[in-house]
Protein backbone atom coordinates (compact mmCIF):
# COMPACT_ATOMS: atom_id res chain seq x y z
CA UNK A 1 0.00 0.00 0.00
CA UNK A 2 2.63 2.42 1.10
CA UNK A 3 4.86 1.36 -1.79
CA UNK A 4 2.01 1.95 -4.23
CA UNK A 5 1.54 5.41 -2.92
CA UNK A 6 5.23 6.11 -3.06
CA UNK A 7 5.21 4.95 -6.67
CA UNK A 8 2.19 7.05 -7.51
CA UNK A 9 3.88 10.06 -6.03
CA UNK A 10 7.17 9.58 -7.77
CA UNK A 11 5.81 8.93 -11.24
CA UNK A 12 4.51 12.43 -11.95
CA UNK A 13 7.79 13.90 -10.82
CA UNK A 14 9.56 12.02 -13.58
CA UNK A 15 6.97 13.06 -16.12
CA UNK A 16 8.74 14.71 -19.05
CA UNK A 17 8.14 18.37 -19.55
CA UNK A 18 5.05 19.38 -21.42
CA UNK A 19 6.28 19.26 -25.05
CA UNK A 20 4.51 22.52 -25.83
CA UNK A 21 6.30 24.19 -22.95
CA UNK A 22 9.57 23.12 -24.51
CA UNK A 23 8.52 23.82 -28.10
CA UNK A 24 7.99 27.55 -27.69
CA UNK A 25 11.52 28.37 -26.45
CA UNK A 26 13.07 26.01 -29.02
CA UNK A 27 11.23 27.68 -31.87
CA UNK A 28 12.04 31.14 -30.56
CA UNK A 29 15.77 30.47 -30.26
CA UNK A 30 15.92 28.62 -33.60
CA UNK A 31 14.24 31.58 -35.29
CA UNK A 32 16.67 34.02 -33.68
CA UNK A 33 19.64 31.87 -34.71
CA UNK A 34 18.46 31.64 -38.31
CA UNK A 35 17.42 35.27 -38.69
CA UNK A 36 20.80 36.48 -40.05
CA UNK A 37 20.73 33.79 -42.74
CA UNK A 38 17.25 34.83 -43.80
CA UNK A 39 18.29 38.47 -43.80
CA UNK A 40 21.37 37.82 -45.93
CA UNK A 41 19.40 38.52 -49.09
CA UNK A 42 17.89 41.78 -48.05
CA UNK A 43 18.54 44.65 -45.71
CA UNK A 44 21.09 42.71 -43.69
CA UNK A 45 22.50 45.44 -41.51
CA UNK A 46 19.03 46.80 -40.68
CA UNK A 47 17.75 43.37 -39.68
CA UNK A 48 20.87 42.52 -37.68
CA UNK A 49 20.73 45.78 -35.82
CA UNK A 50 17.01 45.53 -35.07
CA UNK A 51 17.41 41.88 -34.09
CA UNK A 52 20.24 42.64 -31.69
CA UNK A 53 18.26 45.50 -30.18
CA UNK A 54 15.25 43.26 -29.65
CA UNK A 55 17.39 40.59 -27.99
CA UNK A 56 19.08 43.13 -25.72
CA UNK A 57 15.70 44.27 -24.44
CA UNK A 58 14.64 40.65 -24.18
CA UNK A 59 17.51 40.05 -21.75
CA UNK A 60 16.35 42.98 -19.61
CA UNK A 61 12.74 41.74 -19.81
CA UNK A 62 13.76 38.21 -18.74
CA UNK A 63 15.52 39.62 -15.72
CA UNK A 64 12.43 41.64 -14.84
CA UNK A 65 10.26 38.54 -15.25
CA UNK A 66 12.41 36.78 -12.67
CA UNK A 67 11.31 39.23 -9.98
CA UNK A 68 7.95 40.31 -11.42
CA UNK A 69 6.65 36.96 -12.65
CA UNK A 70 8.21 34.67 -10.06
CA UNK A 71 8.60 37.01 -7.12
CA UNK A 72 5.57 39.32 -7.53
CA UNK A 73 7.89 42.31 -7.18
CA UNK A 74 6.64 45.01 -9.53
CA UNK A 75 9.82 46.99 -10.05
CA UNK A 76 9.12 50.28 -11.78
CA UNK A 77 12.79 51.18 -11.87
CA UNK A 78 14.26 48.34 -13.83
CA UNK A 79 15.56 50.59 -16.61
CA UNK A 80 18.04 51.97 -14.09
CA UNK A 81 20.05 48.76 -14.44
CA UNK A 82 19.99 49.07 -18.21
CA UNK A 83 21.44 52.54 -17.78
CA UNK A 84 23.98 51.60 -15.12
CA UNK A 85 25.27 48.77 -17.32
CA UNK A 86 25.46 51.14 -20.27
CA UNK A 87 27.27 53.84 -18.28
CA UNK A 88 29.72 51.26 -16.93
CA UNK A 89 30.59 50.39 -20.53
CA UNK A 90 30.72 54.02 -21.66
CA UNK A 91 32.73 55.37 -18.75
CA UNK A 92 35.27 52.55 -18.88
CA UNK A 93 35.67 53.17 -22.61
CA UNK A 94 36.12 56.90 -22.02
CA UNK A 95 38.82 56.08 -19.50
CA UNK A 96 40.61 53.89 -22.02
CA UNK A 97 39.48 50.44 -20.87
CA UNK A 98 37.89 48.84 -23.89
CA UNK A 99 37.99 45.16 -23.06
CA UNK A 100 34.50 43.63 -23.33
CA UNK A 101 34.94 41.17 -20.48
CA UNK A 102 36.08 43.91 -18.11
CA UNK A 103 33.28 46.16 -19.32
CA UNK A 104 30.61 43.50 -18.92
CA UNK A 105 32.03 42.54 -15.54
CA UNK A 106 31.93 46.16 -14.37
CA UNK A 107 28.39 46.58 -15.71
CA UNK A 108 27.19 43.50 -13.86
CA UNK A 109 29.02 44.40 -10.65
CA UNK A 110 27.78 48.01 -10.62
CA UNK A 111 24.19 46.93 -11.29
CA UNK A 112 24.40 44.25 -8.65
CA UNK A 113 25.65 46.75 -6.09
CA UNK A 114 22.91 49.26 -6.94
CA UNK A 115 20.33 46.46 -6.68
CA UNK A 116 21.72 45.35 -3.33
CA UNK A 117 21.57 48.81 -1.79
CA UNK A 118 18.24 49.95 -3.24
CA UNK A 119 16.73 46.48 -2.90
CA UNK A 120 17.64 46.33 0.77
CA UNK A 121 15.44 49.35 1.34
CA UNK A 122 12.69 48.63 -1.23
CA UNK A 123 12.02 45.02 -0.29
CA UNK A 124 10.75 46.05 3.12
CA UNK A 125 7.75 47.61 1.39
CA UNK A 126 4.86 45.92 -0.36
CA UNK A 127 2.49 46.55 -3.23
CA UNK A 128 2.14 50.13 -4.38
CA UNK A 129 4.85 51.32 -2.00
CA UNK A 130 7.32 48.95 -3.64
CA UNK A 131 6.37 50.24 -7.09
CA UNK A 132 6.84 53.83 -5.92
CA UNK A 133 10.12 53.29 -4.16
CA UNK A 134 11.68 51.42 -7.09
CA UNK A 135 10.44 54.21 -9.35
CA UNK A 136 12.07 56.74 -7.06
CA UNK A 137 15.40 54.94 -7.08
CA UNK A 138 15.18 54.63 -10.86
CA UNK A 139 14.61 58.37 -11.17
CA UNK A 140 17.50 59.01 -8.82
CA UNK A 141 19.80 57.06 -11.13
CA UNK A 142 18.34 58.97 -14.09
CA UNK A 143 19.11 62.37 -12.56
CA UNK A 144 22.57 61.30 -11.46
CA UNK A 145 23.30 60.28 -15.05
CA UNK A 146 22.01 63.66 -16.24
CA UNK A 147 24.40 65.40 -13.92
CA UNK A 148 27.50 63.49 -15.03
CA UNK A 149 28.84 66.49 -16.93
CA UNK A 150 32.22 64.83 -17.35
CA UNK A 151 30.51 62.04 -19.26
CA UNK A 152 28.17 63.99 -21.45
CA UNK A 153 25.53 64.98 -18.89
CA UNK A 154 22.08 65.11 -20.40
CA UNK A 155 23.52 64.94 -23.94
CA UNK A 156 24.83 61.45 -23.34
CA UNK A 157 28.17 59.95 -24.04
CA UNK A 158 29.41 58.79 -27.44
CA UNK A 159 31.67 55.78 -27.35
CA UNK A 160 34.80 55.76 -29.49
CA UNK A 161 34.00 52.27 -30.70
CA UNK A 162 32.63 48.97 -29.50
CA UNK A 163 34.44 47.02 -26.81
CA UNK A 164 37.21 44.70 -27.87
CA UNK A 165 37.38 41.01 -27.13
CA UNK A 166 40.89 39.76 -26.26
CA UNK A 167 42.25 42.86 -27.93
CA UNK A 168 40.41 42.12 -31.18
CA UNK A 169 37.67 44.28 -32.66
CA UNK A 170 35.38 41.30 -33.04
CA UNK A 171 32.24 43.08 -31.89
CA UNK A 172 32.64 45.66 -34.65
CA UNK A 173 31.23 43.08 -37.03
CA UNK A 174 27.43 43.24 -36.86
CA UNK A 175 27.00 39.53 -37.48
CA UNK A 176 29.43 38.59 -34.69
CA UNK A 177 27.79 41.10 -32.40
CA UNK A 178 24.38 39.63 -33.20
CA UNK A 179 25.51 36.17 -32.17
CA UNK A 180 27.26 37.44 -29.05
CA UNK A 181 23.98 39.04 -28.00
CA UNK A 182 22.12 35.84 -28.85
CA UNK A 183 24.56 33.87 -26.69
CA UNK A 184 23.99 36.32 -23.80
CA UNK A 185 20.23 35.96 -24.27
CA UNK A 186 20.42 32.16 -24.30
CA UNK A 187 22.70 32.24 -21.24
CA UNK A 188 20.38 34.56 -19.32
CA UNK A 189 17.36 32.49 -20.26
CA UNK A 190 18.96 29.19 -19.23
CA UNK A 191 20.32 30.68 -16.02
CA UNK A 192 16.92 32.04 -14.99
CA UNK A 193 15.23 28.78 -15.93
CA UNK A 194 17.63 26.86 -13.72
CA UNK A 195 17.27 29.34 -10.85
CA UNK A 196 13.48 29.18 -10.99
CA UNK A 197 13.41 25.38 -10.77
CA UNK A 198 16.12 25.15 -8.12
CA UNK A 199 15.63 25.31 -4.37
CA UNK A 200 16.00 29.06 -4.43
CA UNK A 201 13.44 29.58 -7.18
CA UNK A 202 10.99 27.22 -5.56
CA UNK A 203 11.18 29.21 -2.34
CA UNK A 204 10.78 32.44 -4.33
CA UNK A 205 7.69 31.11 -6.14
CA UNK A 206 6.15 29.86 -2.91
CA UNK A 207 6.82 33.24 -1.27
CA UNK A 208 5.01 34.90 -4.18
CA UNK A 209 1.91 32.90 -3.24
CA UNK A 210 2.10 32.95 0.55
CA UNK A 211 4.95 34.83 2.23
CA UNK A 212 3.59 34.43 5.78
CA UNK A 213 3.34 30.68 5.44
CA UNK A 214 6.90 30.55 4.12
CA UNK A 215 8.24 32.64 7.00
CA UNK A 216 6.41 30.30 9.37
CA UNK A 217 8.28 27.28 8.06
CA UNK A 218 11.60 29.07 8.39
CA UNK A 219 12.31 31.06 5.23
CA UNK A 220 13.92 34.47 5.48
CA UNK A 221 11.47 35.99 3.02
CA UNK A 222 13.18 39.36 2.65
CA UNK A 223 16.57 37.85 2.04
CA UNK A 224 15.30 35.52 -0.66
CA UNK A 225 13.52 38.41 -2.36
CA UNK A 226 16.63 40.56 -2.11
CA UNK A 227 18.87 37.92 -3.70
CA UNK A 228 16.39 37.54 -6.57
CA UNK A 229 16.33 41.32 -6.95
CA UNK A 230 20.12 41.45 -7.15
CA UNK A 231 20.31 38.62 -9.72
CA UNK A 232 17.73 40.43 -11.85
CA UNK A 233 19.66 43.70 -11.56
CA UNK A 234 22.89 42.04 -12.63
CA UNK A 235 21.34 40.46 -15.72
CA UNK A 236 19.73 43.76 -16.67
CA UNK A 237 23.16 45.37 -16.21
CA UNK A 238 24.57 43.00 -18.81
CA UNK A 239 21.85 44.04 -21.25
CA UNK A 240 22.80 47.67 -20.61
CA UNK A 241 26.40 46.91 -21.47
CA UNK A 242 25.26 45.33 -24.74
CA UNK A 243 22.94 48.25 -25.51
CA UNK A 244 25.77 50.74 -25.11
CA UNK A 245 27.94 48.68 -27.43
CA UNK A 246 25.26 48.31 -30.03
CA UNK A 247 24.45 51.99 -30.29
CA UNK A 248 27.99 53.09 -29.37
CA UNK A 249 26.21 55.72 -27.35
CA UNK A 250 25.11 56.04 -23.74
CA UNK A 251 22.29 58.32 -22.70
CA UNK A 252 20.40 59.10 -19.49
CA UNK A 253 17.26 58.35 -21.52
CA UNK A 254 18.04 54.64 -21.12
CA UNK A 255 17.04 55.04 -17.48
CA UNK A 256 13.90 57.11 -17.95
CA UNK A 257 10.87 55.77 -16.13
CA UNK A 258 9.03 55.31 -19.42
CA UNK A 259 11.66 52.71 -20.27
CA UNK A 260 10.93 50.87 -17.01
CA UNK A 261 7.26 50.91 -17.94
CA UNK A 262 8.05 49.49 -21.37
CA UNK A 263 9.92 46.61 -19.77
CA UNK A 264 6.90 45.83 -17.59
CA UNK A 265 4.70 45.96 -20.69
CA UNK A 266 7.00 43.51 -22.49
CA UNK A 267 6.81 41.03 -19.61
CA UNK A 268 3.03 41.28 -19.29
CA UNK A 269 2.46 41.22 -23.05
CA UNK A 270 4.57 38.09 -23.41
CA UNK A 271 3.16 36.38 -20.33
CA UNK A 272 4.49 36.77 -16.81
CA UNK A 273 6.34 33.95 -15.12
CA UNK A 274 7.37 32.01 -18.20
CA UNK A 275 10.73 33.65 -19.10
CA UNK A 276 10.24 32.85 -22.79
CA UNK A 277 7.26 35.18 -22.64
CA UNK A 278 9.62 38.03 -21.83
CA UNK A 279 11.47 37.33 -25.09
CA UNK A 280 8.23 37.19 -27.06
CA UNK A 281 7.05 40.35 -25.35
CA UNK A 282 10.24 42.19 -26.28
CA UNK A 283 9.97 40.99 -29.89
CA UNK A 284 6.32 41.95 -30.16
CA UNK A 285 6.74 45.32 -28.45
CA UNK A 286 9.73 46.48 -30.46
CA UNK A 287 8.43 45.14 -33.78
CA UNK A 288 5.08 46.86 -33.25
CA UNK A 289 6.85 50.05 -32.27
CA UNK A 290 9.04 49.78 -35.36
CA UNK A 291 6.21 49.14 -37.83
CA UNK A 292 3.54 51.37 -36.29
CA UNK A 293 5.88 54.30 -35.83
CA UNK A 294 6.75 54.10 -39.55
CA UNK A 295 3.08 54.12 -40.45
CA UNK A 296 1.87 56.96 -38.27
CA UNK A 297 3.04 59.58 -35.89
CA UNK A 298 0.69 58.77 -33.02
CA UNK A 299 1.32 55.04 -33.13
CA UNK A 300 0.68 54.64 -29.44
CA UNK A 301 -3.01 55.34 -30.09
CA UNK A 302 -3.11 51.95 -31.81
CA UNK A 303 -0.58 50.27 -29.62
CA UNK A 304 -2.31 51.05 -26.34
CA UNK A 305 -5.65 49.44 -27.19
CA UNK A 306 -3.82 46.43 -28.69
CA UNK A 307 -2.08 45.93 -25.38
CA UNK A 308 -5.32 46.23 -23.46
CA UNK A 309 -6.89 43.57 -25.69
CA UNK A 310 -4.03 41.14 -25.09
CA UNK A 311 -4.15 41.64 -21.33
CA UNK A 312 -7.94 41.27 -21.25
CA UNK A 313 -8.42 38.33 -23.55
CA UNK A 314 -5.24 36.29 -23.63
CA UNK A 315 -4.57 34.53 -20.37
CA UNK A 316 -0.84 34.21 -19.89
CA UNK A 317 0.00 36.71 -22.66
CA UNK A 318 1.55 35.66 -25.97
CA UNK A 319 3.09 32.56 -24.39
CA UNK A 320 -0.35 31.52 -23.20
CA UNK A 321 -1.62 31.98 -26.75
CA UNK A 322 1.13 29.85 -28.26
CA UNK A 323 1.02 27.13 -25.62
CA UNK A 324 -2.73 26.71 -25.92
CA UNK A 325 -3.80 28.91 -23.06
CA UNK A 326 -1.78 26.91 -20.56
CA UNK A 327 0.23 28.80 -18.02
CA UNK A 328 3.60 27.66 -16.81
CA UNK A 329 5.61 28.53 -13.82
CA UNK B 1 9.55 19.25 36.46
CA UNK B 2 11.79 19.04 33.44
CA UNK B 3 13.02 22.25 31.81
CA UNK B 4 10.01 23.50 29.82
CA UNK B 5 10.15 23.63 26.03
CA UNK B 6 8.25 26.90 26.00
CA UNK B 7 8.08 29.41 28.81
CA UNK B 8 6.23 32.72 28.77
CA UNK B 9 6.67 35.13 31.64
CA UNK B 10 4.82 38.39 31.93
CA UNK B 11 4.06 38.58 28.21
CA UNK B 12 1.88 41.55 27.29
CA UNK B 13 0.49 43.17 24.18
CA UNK B 14 -1.70 46.19 23.82
CA UNK B 15 -3.35 47.76 20.80
CA UNK B 16 -3.83 51.36 21.82
CA UNK B 17 -5.84 51.35 25.04
CA UNK B 18 -6.91 47.75 24.57
CA UNK B 19 -4.82 45.25 26.51
CA UNK B 20 -4.95 42.03 24.52
CA UNK B 21 -2.37 39.99 26.37
CA UNK B 22 -2.10 40.95 30.02
CA UNK B 23 0.92 39.66 31.88
CA UNK B 24 0.60 36.11 30.57
CA UNK B 25 2.84 33.41 32.00
CA UNK B 26 2.63 29.80 30.97
CA UNK B 27 4.85 26.83 30.20
CA UNK B 28 4.72 23.79 27.99
CA UNK B 29 6.76 20.83 29.24
CA UNK B 30 8.38 18.26 26.93
CA UNK B 31 5.74 15.90 25.58
CA UNK B 32 2.96 17.86 27.22
CA UNK B 33 -0.26 18.85 25.49
CA UNK B 34 -1.22 22.18 26.97
CA UNK B 35 -4.56 23.52 25.80
CA UNK B 36 -5.42 27.19 25.82
CA UNK B 37 -9.11 27.96 25.90
CA UNK B 38 -11.18 31.07 26.33
CA UNK B 39 -14.17 32.86 24.83
CA UNK B 40 -13.97 34.66 21.50
CA UNK B 41 -11.87 37.78 21.75
CA UNK B 42 -9.97 36.54 24.79
CA UNK B 43 -6.69 37.06 22.95
CA UNK B 44 -5.75 33.47 22.20
CA UNK B 45 -4.71 34.07 18.61
CA UNK B 46 -2.81 37.22 19.57
CA UNK B 47 -0.85 35.16 22.05
CA UNK B 48 -0.12 32.56 19.35
CA UNK B 49 1.13 35.37 17.08
CA UNK B 50 3.39 36.61 19.87
CA UNK B 51 4.81 33.14 20.47
CA UNK B 52 5.30 32.46 16.75
CA UNK B 53 6.88 35.87 16.23
CA UNK B 54 4.39 37.44 13.81
CA UNK B 55 3.56 40.03 16.49
CA UNK B 56 6.11 41.68 18.75
CA UNK B 57 5.38 41.68 22.47
CA UNK B 58 5.30 44.95 24.44
CA UNK B 59 6.65 43.35 27.58
CA UNK B 60 7.70 40.02 28.99
CA UNK B 61 9.98 37.24 27.93
CA UNK B 62 9.45 34.21 25.73
CA UNK B 63 11.87 31.33 26.29
CA UNK B 64 12.14 28.40 23.93
CA UNK B 65 14.37 25.38 24.60
CA UNK B 66 16.47 27.40 27.00
CA UNK B 67 16.86 30.39 24.67
CA UNK B 68 15.35 33.82 24.89
CA UNK B 69 13.46 34.18 21.60
CA UNK B 70 11.53 37.33 22.49
CA UNK B 71 13.37 39.40 19.88
CA UNK B 72 13.76 36.78 17.14
CA UNK B 73 11.83 37.11 13.88
CA UNK B 74 9.31 34.45 12.92
CA UNK B 75 11.53 32.55 10.49
CA UNK B 76 14.32 32.16 13.04
CA UNK B 77 11.90 30.85 15.64
CA UNK B 78 10.65 28.37 13.03
CA UNK B 79 14.20 27.21 12.39
CA UNK B 80 14.67 26.56 16.09
CA UNK B 81 11.77 24.11 15.91
CA UNK B 82 8.69 26.18 16.61
CA UNK B 83 6.02 25.02 14.15
CA UNK B 84 2.61 26.60 13.92
CA UNK B 85 -0.64 25.98 12.17
CA UNK B 86 -2.83 28.93 11.35
CA UNK B 87 -6.34 29.64 12.51
CA UNK B 88 -7.22 30.48 8.94
CA UNK B 89 -5.79 27.78 6.72
CA UNK B 90 -2.53 28.86 5.17
CA UNK B 91 -0.95 26.75 2.46
CA UNK B 92 0.72 27.56 -0.85
CA UNK B 93 -2.30 27.00 -3.11
CA UNK B 94 -0.53 26.55 -6.45
CA UNK B 95 1.90 23.96 -5.13
CA UNK B 96 1.05 20.29 -4.74
CA UNK B 97 0.49 18.92 -1.23
CA UNK B 98 3.84 17.15 -1.53
CA UNK B 99 5.66 20.34 -2.51
CA UNK B 100 4.04 22.25 0.34
CA UNK B 101 5.59 19.78 2.75
CA UNK B 102 8.85 19.46 0.79
CA UNK B 103 9.27 23.23 1.18
CA UNK B 104 9.19 22.77 4.94
CA UNK B 105 11.79 20.01 4.69
CA UNK B 106 13.91 22.21 2.42
CA UNK B 107 13.79 25.06 4.91
CA UNK B 108 15.51 23.02 7.59
CA UNK B 109 17.83 20.83 5.49
CA UNK B 110 20.67 22.63 3.81
CA UNK B 111 20.66 25.98 2.15
CA UNK B 112 17.83 27.37 0.08
CA UNK B 113 20.36 29.54 -1.74
CA UNK B 114 20.99 26.83 -4.32
CA UNK B 115 20.51 28.07 -7.84
CA UNK B 116 20.93 24.86 -9.82
CA UNK B 117 19.38 21.42 -9.68
CA UNK B 118 15.64 20.81 -9.85
CA UNK B 119 14.27 21.07 -6.32
CA UNK B 120 11.08 19.20 -7.19
CA UNK B 121 13.16 16.13 -8.00
CA UNK B 122 15.25 16.06 -4.84
CA UNK B 123 14.51 12.56 -3.61
CA UNK B 124 15.59 13.25 -0.03
CA UNK B 125 13.19 16.17 0.31
CA UNK B 126 10.31 14.30 -1.31
CA UNK B 127 10.80 11.15 0.76
CA UNK B 128 10.61 13.07 4.05
CA UNK B 129 7.67 15.07 2.77
CA UNK B 130 5.84 11.91 1.82
CA UNK B 131 6.49 10.45 5.25
CA UNK B 132 4.83 13.46 6.88
CA UNK B 133 1.89 13.18 4.49
CA UNK B 134 1.53 9.51 5.41
CA UNK B 135 1.37 10.44 9.09
CA UNK B 136 -1.66 12.64 8.43
CA UNK B 137 -3.16 10.13 5.95
CA UNK B 138 -2.80 12.48 3.02
CA UNK B 139 -0.24 10.56 0.95
CA UNK B 140 -2.81 9.56 -1.64
CA UNK B 141 -3.43 13.25 -2.35
CA UNK B 142 0.25 14.18 -2.59
CA UNK B 143 0.02 15.37 -6.18
CA UNK B 144 -3.09 17.49 -5.81
CA UNK B 145 -2.54 21.27 -5.78
CA UNK B 146 -3.06 22.39 -2.19
CA UNK B 147 -5.64 24.95 -3.30
CA UNK B 148 -7.89 22.14 -4.54
CA UNK B 149 -7.85 20.10 -1.34
CA UNK B 150 -10.96 20.01 0.85
CA UNK B 151 -10.95 22.15 3.97
CA UNK B 152 -10.29 19.18 6.23
CA UNK B 153 -7.48 18.02 3.97
CA UNK B 154 -5.91 21.46 4.12
CA UNK B 155 -6.00 21.33 7.92
CA UNK B 156 -4.27 17.95 7.76
CA UNK B 157 -1.75 19.35 5.27
CA UNK B 158 -0.92 22.14 7.70
CA UNK B 159 -0.18 19.53 10.32
CA UNK B 160 2.03 17.63 7.86
CA UNK B 161 3.92 20.85 7.11
CA UNK B 162 4.43 21.42 10.82
CA UNK B 163 5.58 17.83 11.39
CA UNK B 164 8.01 18.03 8.46
CA UNK B 165 9.78 20.84 10.30
CA UNK B 166 10.81 18.26 12.95
CA UNK B 167 9.42 20.65 15.54
CA UNK B 168 10.17 20.81 19.22
CA UNK B 169 6.85 22.53 19.79
CA UNK B 170 3.62 22.44 17.82
CA UNK B 171 1.64 25.63 18.08
CA UNK B 172 -1.82 24.74 16.85
CA UNK B 173 -4.37 27.53 16.46
CA UNK B 174 -7.81 25.95 16.22
CA UNK B 175 -6.81 23.03 14.00
CA UNK B 176 -10.39 21.79 14.01
CA UNK B 177 -11.97 25.12 13.02
CA UNK B 178 -14.47 24.80 10.20
CA UNK B 179 -14.10 21.06 9.73
CA UNK B 180 -17.05 18.68 9.55
CA UNK B 181 -17.83 16.23 12.30
CA UNK B 182 -16.12 13.29 10.65
CA UNK B 183 -13.03 15.26 9.73
CA UNK B 184 -12.75 16.71 13.19
CA UNK B 185 -12.95 13.21 14.72
CA UNK B 186 -10.09 12.19 12.44
CA UNK B 187 -8.07 15.22 13.51
CA UNK B 188 -8.68 14.47 17.19
CA UNK B 189 -7.44 10.91 16.63
CA UNK B 190 -4.43 12.29 14.81
CA UNK B 191 -3.63 14.74 17.62
CA UNK B 192 -4.02 11.92 20.14
CA UNK B 193 -1.43 9.94 18.19
CA UNK B 194 0.97 12.91 18.20
CA UNK B 195 0.48 13.53 21.89
CA UNK B 196 3.50 12.65 23.99
CA UNK B 197 5.83 12.76 20.96
CA UNK B 198 5.75 16.52 20.70
CA UNK B 199 5.20 19.36 23.08
CA UNK B 200 1.94 20.91 21.91
CA UNK B 201 0.21 24.18 22.69
CA UNK B 202 -3.32 23.82 21.43
CA UNK B 203 -5.90 26.55 21.01
CA UNK B 204 -9.28 25.00 20.37
CA UNK B 205 -12.98 25.71 20.75
CA UNK B 206 -14.09 22.10 20.61
CA UNK B 207 -14.39 21.38 24.34
CA UNK B 208 -14.77 17.64 23.92
CA UNK B 209 -11.50 17.55 22.01
CA UNK B 210 -9.76 19.78 24.55
CA UNK B 211 -10.87 17.85 27.62
CA UNK B 212 -10.07 14.49 26.08
CA UNK B 213 -6.63 15.50 24.77
CA UNK B 214 -5.10 18.00 27.15
CA UNK B 215 -2.71 17.26 30.00
CA UNK B 216 -3.15 20.77 31.23
CA UNK B 217 -5.58 23.54 30.40
CA UNK B 218 -5.17 27.26 30.79
CA UNK B 219 -8.14 29.57 30.54
CA UNK B 220 -7.64 32.98 28.98
CA UNK B 221 -10.22 35.70 29.57
CA UNK B 222 -9.69 39.31 28.52
CA UNK B 223 -6.03 38.57 27.93
CA UNK B 224 -5.43 37.17 31.43
CA UNK B 225 -4.95 33.59 32.47
CA UNK B 226 -7.65 33.08 35.09
CA UNK B 227 -7.10 29.38 35.71
CA UNK B 228 -4.54 26.79 34.83
CA UNK B 229 -4.29 23.13 35.78
CA UNK B 230 -5.39 19.58 35.06
CA UNK B 231 -8.62 19.25 33.04
CA UNK B 232 -10.67 18.10 36.01
CA UNK B 233 -9.45 20.95 38.21
CA UNK B 234 -10.21 23.50 35.49
CA UNK B 235 -13.62 21.97 34.87
CA UNK B 236 -14.42 22.33 38.56
CA UNK B 237 -13.03 25.85 38.92
CA UNK B 238 -15.95 28.14 39.86
CA UNK B 239 -14.59 31.25 38.08
CA UNK B 240 -14.13 29.32 34.89
CA UNK B 241 -17.59 27.81 35.12
CA UNK B 242 -19.13 31.18 35.74
CA UNK B 243 -17.22 33.05 33.09
CA UNK B 244 -16.92 30.61 30.35
CA UNK B 245 -17.81 26.95 30.32
CA UNK B 246 -21.45 27.43 31.16
CA UNK B 247 -23.86 24.64 30.41
CA UNK B 248 -21.59 22.62 28.19
CA UNK B 249 -19.28 21.34 30.91
CA UNK B 250 -21.87 21.07 33.61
Amino acid sequence: MSADIAQAVRTPLRRPLDPRALAVPLVVFAALALLPAAAAFGATSYVLSLGARVMIFAIAAISLDLILGYGAMVSFGHAAYLGIGAYAAGILMAEGVDDALLGAGAAIAASGLFALVTGYVSIRTKGVAFIMITLAFGQMAYFVANSLSEYGGSDGLTMASRSTLLGLKLLKNDLTFYYVVLACLAGSYLLCRAVVAARFGRALRAIRENPVRMAAVGYDVERIRLVAYVIAGMIAGLSGFLLANQTEFVSPAYMAWQRSGELIVMVILGGMGSLVGAILGAVAFLMLEETLSHLMEHWKVVFGPLLVLVVLFVRGGLTGLLAGGKRHG
Amino acid sequence: MAEPILGLSGVSKRFGALVVSDDVSLTVAPGELHALIGPNGAGKTTLIHQIAGSLASDAGRIGFCGRDITALPMHERARLGLARSFQITSVVPGFSALENVALAVQARSGSSFRFFGNAAREAALNAQALEALETVALAARADVPAGLLSHGEKRALELAIALAMRPKLLLLDEPMAGTGREESLKLVALLASLKGRYAILLVEHDMHAVFSLADRISVLIYGRIVASGAPDAVRADPTVRAAYLGEEAA
